[in-house]
């Protein structure tokens, strides 16, 4: 069973270090110019001094989304009293920055974590610190879109990718690790867009995943949006079963500093 | 320190000095009060992580949330700079003319730039802490001219060349 210090030590993990294949990707990061590789050395040095410190990567401690896959006898409401008590106390300990307002009252709550829980065999705790920069700059499509000539099929699906990119410019943090996701319903297309920066960078990317990747670094815009080849490290792509009436696509941006850490 | 006035869009800068934090809310409650220590100074939008009146992680956050505000604050504060990430509109650019510049910071650099940083006081904290207003004594923070105070932007020429090569890929 987790404990509340086990949540805390998951926030400051992700919090504090960045995962291992996303500084590869940067250090990889294949760039011609000057400007740009001045920026992505200015990230891995970040990287260095946020471990060494112990200090938050950013100071967008994100919105906190776990990932819970539980065995059949641990209950999903004791998981998630866990989740919130660690949660409280991350805040205080690390420090997070509280990430959460009322939308009514525009009161900062502190931090309210979101929480998904599946049943599986055993029990895996994984920790997304999301941004609100790269949050912003989600795109979410139905094909067809006469407006961008994008129709039914991969290719209607890589012009989304690529309008979505043009939109989002340097709003996202680029280099961005991109999750796209088709079909499902309205909720659920994005929700598996978004499951997709779990995904380790290490896996080698598929046909269409290069594909999509590589025209993106044509395009220019570069890290922070001021010019470069560096504008994704990855395109991640999943598909479910659709309505006969709707074709979703759903783009999430993952900011550079994509911080993520597993329990289990 | 060299006059923002005459810098081109892509040179490099450190600045040291005094710079308010202001952002989403905090722009707008800017407008609508007196705030006679921003006169002639720096806006910085950022949402720190505070501690114990100590920077613990302070880069940029993204700008373009503060462009319906922006123009009038330049104008009512006389400010000679803006600093934050992602670029402004055209209404921005228009305002920053012969006035202010605007400087681009990295972000996610949150943990590097805190080193050189620290609290002087903090206004409106019932905002909360990421939207609070912040002065903090920086030294040495590099930035670059993104928006010089000529009409030329950055991010304009980056935008309109992926338009262009997006319709070849």
């Amino acid at each position: 069973m987790i404990s509340e210090d086990n949540v805390v030590q998951l926030y400051k993990q992700a919090a504090t270090v960045i995962p291992e294949d996303i500084l590869n990707a940067i250090t990889d990061a294949k760039e011609s110019d000057a400007k740009a590789k001045e920026i992505l050395r200015t990230l891995v040095k970040n990287c260095e001094v946020a471990e060494k410190k112990s200090l938050p990567l950013c100071q967008d401690t994100g919105n906190p989304i776990f990932y819970v896959e539980r065995p059949r006898t641990i209950s999903e409401k004791e998981i998630k009293e866990i989740i919130i008590s660690g949660t409280n106390k991350a805040t205080e300990e690390i420090p997070l920055r509280p990430n959460a307002v009322d939308s009514l009252t525009n009161k900062n709550l502190g931090n309210v974590p979101i929480i998904h829980c599946e049943e599986g065999n055993k029990l895996k705790v994984t920790l997304l610190l999301k941004g609100g920069g790269s949050e912003n700059v989600t795109q979410f499509y139905s094909l067809p879109n006469n407006e961008l000539k994008a129709h039914r099929d991969m290719d209607g699906v890589k012009k989304c990718v690529l309008d979505a990119v043009v939109k989002a410019q340097g709003k996202g943090c680029p280099p961005n690790i991109i999750g796209v996701a088709i079909g499902g319903d309205v909720e659920s297309t994005i929700g598996l867009a978004k499951q997709q920066l779990l995904r380790t960078l290490d896996e080698k990317p598929d046909e269409f995943e290069q594909e999509v990747l590589t025209a993106i670094n044509t395009l220019g815009i570069g890290p922070m949006g001021l010019g470069g080849d560096t504008t994704a490290l990855a395109v991640k792509f999943a598909s479910m079963p659709r309505h006969p009436a709707t074709y979703f696509v759903a783009v999430v941006f993952g900011c550079w500093s994509l911080r993520r850490a597993s329990y289990g | 320190m060299v006059k923002f006035t005459k810098l081109n869009a892509g040179d490099k800068i450190t600045i040291s000095g005094t710079l308010f934090t202001a952002r989403d809310r905090a722009c707008k409650a800017l407008l609508e009060e007196d705030f006679p220590q921003l006169n002639g100074g720096i806006i910085y939008h950022c949402g720190p992580v505070i501690k114990d009146n100590t920077v613990v992680s302070a880069g940029p956050t993204t700008s373009t949330r503060m462009n319906p505000y922006t123009p009038e604050l330049i104008e009512k504060f006389k400010l000679k700079a803006i600093i934050g990430k992602g670029g402004m509109d055209k209404g921005v650019l228009q305002a920053l003319k012969g006035k202010a510049v605007y400087f681009a910071a990295i972000g996610g650099a949150g943990a590097l730039y805190a080193d050189g940083m620290t609290v002087k006081s903090v206004h409106h904290e019932e905002f909360g802490m990421p939207e609070a207003i912040w002065e903090l004594e920086v030294r040495d923070f590099p930035v670059i001219v993104a928006m010089d105070s000529k009409g030329k932007s950055i991010y304009d020429d980056v935008k309109e060349r992926s338009e262009k090569r997006r319709e070849s890929v």
